[in-house]
């Protein structure tokens, strides 16, 4: 994977005199200190990231924590105090301003929350703008811009006004008009936030299909964590102006290093984001074909387990044995392989938890994970998700 | 009887005086080229509007009442022209029309700069607001003081005092529009890369052209009100009919003259308020 946008020690400060207050937030003055001191607004406070190649990359936080600050320090819209921000390599904070707005005509877009539609022009024309700024030919941007408001499903409605058409259609056509431009890496700054649920959740879906036909480097920003794992490939959990966290979904969820993070994912619907694999714990026994009954026995026994599943020497699960159906076995003698019951269910690592509820509801045994040789990785246990007690 | 001593005197008046004299003596040369230029255009203005038959501004009159608001103002405004006509006026409102139109366009042109720099620097919005304030709050004789020292009598004086006198709605205006300008609209043509210039004429300008529209017909509406004290320095024109009435007590001319000019600034109120109408954004 390429890293392509690599953020160092990035600091914003609002306020009169930004740098002086920066000395005094590197000796350790905490951000309301500051603010109650100095009345400046601390943005962004010594924040570190890389995002690679076709990365959905989001940062997620609660109101003030400054997500809008950092997503737009990433194309100046706000100048940082202090740091670096390097895209394919090269420091644009140091940018003057020719190469700054070629930065942003070539490499760079913006959809906005709200929005930031152009209400004096059609909707074709919004979509053009980017390219009438670059001066491409009248002629060519109309056909870019039809063509990418016809990848977001809008062909017919260039000739409208923005107000004409609804929240969801409107964010279409800031997504176009970003879009049209071809930018490497798109900003988006909370753009799901003002639509209704329903129509929020087209409109991820719509964007995870668009994404995976262009692969750009996209930094999305929302407060609302399900939707921040929904879509990130990593998520960046910021909280004061600091990022607290950065990992994968699944990593955050698994292992959320604070308090704040804890408390964040707290009202999130588990379990669709996390997968058998996740929640799967090792068997606390096995038994093998090899053993006879007796050793069976007494690993339920020692474990209070009422259920074992068989697994040839490669691990290879074979089938399951209850106690009562060993308890006969070994008072008639007979060997594993003839009580061995199939009626078990097997999933594969990848499947969703919220897809195994019907399975674990019916399940007499725990679920067996196995990979594709049928090779036994693992248990989920069926009272873990039931109960969402992962 | 109680009197303010009069050993504590401050003769203020003589250093402007002064101030003015020697504007006067040093830019002689440019106060005639400005003369030169308002005169220029105002009789390219006052040749083309004599010059288009009376019947054709009636019927174009009635077309715009009608197409900017409806058939009936188109028919009332029509009649009110008509009227004009008929009082023996047409001649003079003519020539108000020229007068009117000359202050109103050089005001826009002095204007709305000034109100978008106003818009861009904080600094020259509060060095500008209250010289607004006092302009407008300034009784409007006070403007035919420097207007007749800089350009002696006629009606460049006429001009230039009724521009004065009708710019501040439109720089306060052009200003206020341009501020209000939505933040994130700006910040989406910062992030396409947009030069200074692109961000004014495709973004500011007109997203605000609405509220610049309304200073348009507020400033029109100011110099349609300087009339009759323009032709003080001697503009001709309706305002002067009304002055020469005054003079000679003559109530029947002093009423026509004053009617028509009632008239005629209805219509152009309506006409220039349906015109920013058109402008408005939906949100
Ligand atoms: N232009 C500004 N001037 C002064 N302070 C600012 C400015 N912009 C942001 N701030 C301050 O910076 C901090 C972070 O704000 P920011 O808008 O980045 O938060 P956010 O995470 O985007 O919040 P939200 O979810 O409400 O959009 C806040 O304390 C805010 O008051
Ligand atoms: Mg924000």
């Amino acid at each position: 994977m390429t890293e392509r946008i690599k953020v160092e020690n990035l600091y914003k400060i609002f306020g009169k005199n930004p740098k002086s207050v920066l000395k005094k937030l590197k000796q350790g003055m905490t951000k309301d200190e500051i603010l109650q001191k100095t009345g400046h607004a601390v943005g962004v406070n010594n924040v570190s990231f890389n995002v690679h190649e076709g990365e959905i990359f989001v940062i997620m936080g609660l109101s003030g924590s400054g997500k809008s600050t950092l997503i737009r320090c990433l194309n100046l819209l706000h100048k940082p105090t202090a740091g670096n921000i390097f895209v394919d390599g090269d420091n644009i904070v140091t940018y003057d301003k020719q190469q700054l707005r070629k930065f942003r005509q070539e490499k760079i877009a913006m959809v906005f929350q709200h929005f930031g539609l152009f209400s004096h022009r059609t909707v074709l024309e919004n979509v053009e703008y980017g390219l009438e700024i670059k001066n491409v030919p009248r002629e060519e941007r109309r056909k870019i811009a039809k063509q990418t408001l016809a990848t977001v499903g809008l062909e017919s409605w260039g000739d409208n006004m923005p107000h004409q058409l609804s929240g969801g259609m409107q964010q279409r056509v800031g997504l176009a008009r970003a879009l049209a431009n071809d930018p490497d890496i798109l900003l988006m700054d909370e753009p799901f936030s003002a639509l209704d649920p329903l129509i929020r959740r087209e409109m991820q879906l719509e964007l995870l299909d668009i994404q995976s036909k262009l692969k750009k480097i996209i930094i999305f920003i929302t407060h609302d964590v399900n939707e921040a794992f929904k879509i990130g490939d990593r998520v960046a959990v910021m909280k004061d102006g600091k990022i607290v966290q950065v990992g994968t979904p699944e990593e955050i969820l698994t292992n959320p290093t604070n308090e704040y993070i804890k408390d964040f994912i707290k009202d999130i619907d588990r379990s669709k984001i996390l997968q058998a694999k996740h929640v799967m714990i090792k068997p606390l026994a096995l038994a093998s074909l090899k053993n006879g009954p007796k050793v069976a026995m007494k690993e339920m026994e020692e474990n209070g387990i009422s259920s074992l599943f068989v697994v040839d020497k490669d691990r290879k699960l074979q089938g399951i044995i209850t106690i009562d159906d060993t308890v006969k076995a070994i008072k008639e003698n007979k060997p594993l392989k003839d009580i061995m019951k199939q009626d078990y269910s097997t999933t594969s690592p990848e499947t969703y938890v919220q897809d195994l509820i019907p399975k674990a509801s019916e399940a007499k045994y725990p679920i067996a994970v196995v990979d594709d040789t049928n090779k036994l990785l693992g248990v989920v246990v069926r009272v873990s998700v039931l109960s969402g007690l992962i | 009887m109680s009197e303010f001593p009069e050993y504590l005197s401050f003769k203020f008046g003589i250093y402007v005086a002064d101030i003015v004299n020697w504007l006067i003596d040093n830019f002689e040369s440019f106060f005639d080229a400005v003369r030169d230029l308002i005169l220029w255009f105002l009789l390219k203005v006052d040749f083309a509007l004599h010059w288009i038959p009376w019947w054709i501004i009636i019927v174009g009159v009635f077309l715009l009442g009608w197409r900017i608001k409806k058939l009936p103002s188109g028919i009332t405004y029509a009649l009110m022209l008509f009227i004009v006509g008929l009082f023996g006026l047409w001649d003079q409102m003519i020539s108000t029309l020229s007068l009117v139109l000359t202050s109103v366009v050089i005001s826009l042109i002095i204007g709305i700069p000034i109100g978008i720099l106003m818009a861009y620097s904080n600094r020259l919005e509060s060095f500008m607001k209250p010289l607004l304030d006092g302009m407008q709050t300034m009784p409007s004789f006070v403007y035919l003081i420097p207007a007749v020292i800089f350009f002696s009598l006629g009606t460049v004086p006429a001009i230039f005092a009724t521009t004065i006198y009708s710019v501040p709605p439109v720089i306060r205006l052009t200003n206020l529009a341009i501020r209000n300008v939505d933040k994130e609209m700006l910040e989406a043509a910062h992030s396409f890369g947009s030069s200074p210039w692109q961000i004014l004429t495709k973004v500011e300008i007109p997203q605000a052209m609405p509220t610049i529209m309304t200073g348009v017909n507020q400033t029109t509406m100011m110099a349609m009100a300087m009339v009759v004290i323009a032709s003080m320095v001697g503009a001709k024109g309706l305002g002067s009919e009304v002055l020469i009435a005054i003079n000679r007590i003559d109530i029947a001319r002093g009423f026509e003259a004053g009617l028509s000019i009632v008239f005629v600034a209805i219509i152009i109120d309506r006409i220039t308020q349906g015109i920013a109408d058109r402008f408005r954004i939906p949100e």
